[in-house]
């Protein structure tokens, strides 16, 4: 643990590492020395240093803070991986808009509404029998914002990170994923601005579903490659 | 830099810990890192490759025991003081003591929805031919800079096949230290997992990254 600072004044500073999810991924077990008995209106430390900086930037004139809330209702409300759900579905429902997706994926996913900051060069690949996809980034956490939101913690985590070049199966095996021994796995390290996301298989029996039903079945997982799409019984 | 950010191929970090998608954040204080980061950004005072650099220049014990929304304060702090917007007196007191230093923009409400639909655009306009195909073997740099890389430490060395060529973009290596945007020619590399792991890899990985031209070499 880096910050020695566990008490500030009479509150005690709760376990923000537990809360935000350490990057060694042993969060909900680690102590860290801080104390777990009075919670109340504890502030942790870092609660306290975000508080302090934003207010010394808002005081600087450097941000307004009314951007600030608008940043967070955009990435809390409008942007998310319904977003990449609706693009796979069009795709499995649309064999042309298919085509146009592997082949510019910015601009097939523009047409459904989607673009903008870590999504400005999508590029899309998809799952079939003879390949699996699984995207990561292992320098950093680089991931297609407009169609898929934030990254979840554990793709930002050093285990997922340091494990899906060299081990995609086991990987895989943690999110209850299993496939042939045969089945090419190819996993795309996002080193660059480009952005990637996988089109997952669709489900053999979800003919006949319209789109918004397909949508369903697209997890933001399987659209990283570490899941697979639901089958239609289970969507519901 | 060879530092705590770059771990494809490390050992030891625990399971992976899956998590529902209706998750977005895991403490209120995150969403404001977020937001503060973005706005910050927003100045334009630094790219977002300098922002990479502020980050994984963070001491490595300090980087693996952090949650990742804490790296991105840490880093963000360290920036905002080393580019003369605070001072390290100010960050502690979480008050302004010193006048503001100019800065190119101030990101408002009103420009936080057009700002993110539009992003930042990386490609540049070819200004010379690619000087790598398609289908042509090469073998990537074995290079180690104290500053910003975004060439792997577990590719380097290593022969893959050019996939693709996406276009000239900025190069992230000068363009982190204020040394110019540099657009070259990027390409996806493939590599076999037996090429980067050894003979006892799966024999049905294949492993790719998005490499600038100046990391790469033809084979001989």
């Amino acid at each position: 643990m880096m910050f020695a600072l566990t008490k500030i004044g009479a509150l005690t500073a709760r376990d923000d590492v537990g809360k935000g999810l350490p990057m060694n991924n042993d969060h909900g077990h680690n102590h860290h020395g801080h104390d777990h008995h009075d919670r109340g209106s504890a502030l942790s430390e870092t609660e306290l240093r975000v508080r302090a900086l934003e207010t010394l930037l808002v005081a600087k004139g450097y941000v307004d803070p009314a951007a600030l809330e608008a940043i967070i209702e955009t990435y809390e409300t409008k942007i998310g991986p319904r977003n990449g759900a609706r693009v796979v579905a069009r795709a499995w429902n649309d064999p042309a808009y298919r085509d146009w997706l592997l082949r510019d994926a910015t601009a097939a996913i523009a047409a459904l509404g989607f673009g903008g900051r870590q999504g400005e060069h999508m590029v899309a690949v998809e799952n079939t029998e003879a390949q699996h996809n699984l995207v990561v980034c292992t320098l950093c956490s680089c991931y297609p914002w407009p169609v898929l939101g934030l990254p979840p913690a554990w793709y930002k985590s050093p285990a997922y990170r340091s494990r899906a070049v060299i081990d995609p199966r086991g990987v895989l095996a943690e999110f209850g994923v299993s496939l042939p021994a045969d089945r090419q796995i190819r996993v795309w390290d996002s080193t660059a601005e480009t952005r990637y996301f996988v089109i997952p298989q669709r489900p053999p029996s979800s003919e006949g579903l319209d789109e918004a039903a397909l949508a369903d079945l697209v997890t933001r997982d399987s659209m990283i490659g570490a899941g697979v799409a639901r089958q239609p019984a289970a969507a519901s | 830099m060879n530092g705590p950010q770059d771990v494809g191929g490390m050992m030891g970090f625990g399971p992976i810990v899956p998590e529902p998608e209706a998750v977005r954040f895991h403490a209120d204080w995150e969403k404001r890192v977020l937001a503060v980061t973005l706005a910050a950004s927003a100045t334009g005072v630094w790219t977002i490759d300098a922002m990479r650099f502020s980050r994984e220049s963070l001491p490595p014990a300090m980087y693996y025991g952090s949650s990742y929304y804490r790296i991105w304060l840490e880093a963000l702090t360290n920036r905002l003081i080393a580019e003369g917007m605070v001072t390290a007196e100010e960050v502690a007191a979480g008050a302004s003591r010193e006048p503001a230093r100019s800065v190119p923009r101030v990101l408002r409400a009103e420009a936080v929805s057009p700002a993110l639909a539009a992003g930042t655009r990386y490609a540049r306009e070819p200004s010379a031919p690619a000087r790598f195909s398609v289908n042509e073997a090469v073998r990537m740099r074995v290079i180690n800079p104290p500053t910003h890389t975004r060439l792997p430490r577990y590719v380097r060395g290593k022969v893959g096949t050019v996939e693709r060529a996406h276009g000239v973009f900025v190069l992230p290596d000068t363009n982190a230290h204020g040394l110019g945007e540099d657009p070259q020619w990027l390409y996806t590399i493939r590599f076999s997992g037996t090429e980067l792991w050894g003979v006892e890899a799966d024999p049905t990985l294949s492993v790719s990254v998005d490499a600038w031209e100046s990391y790469l070499e033809p084979v001989t």
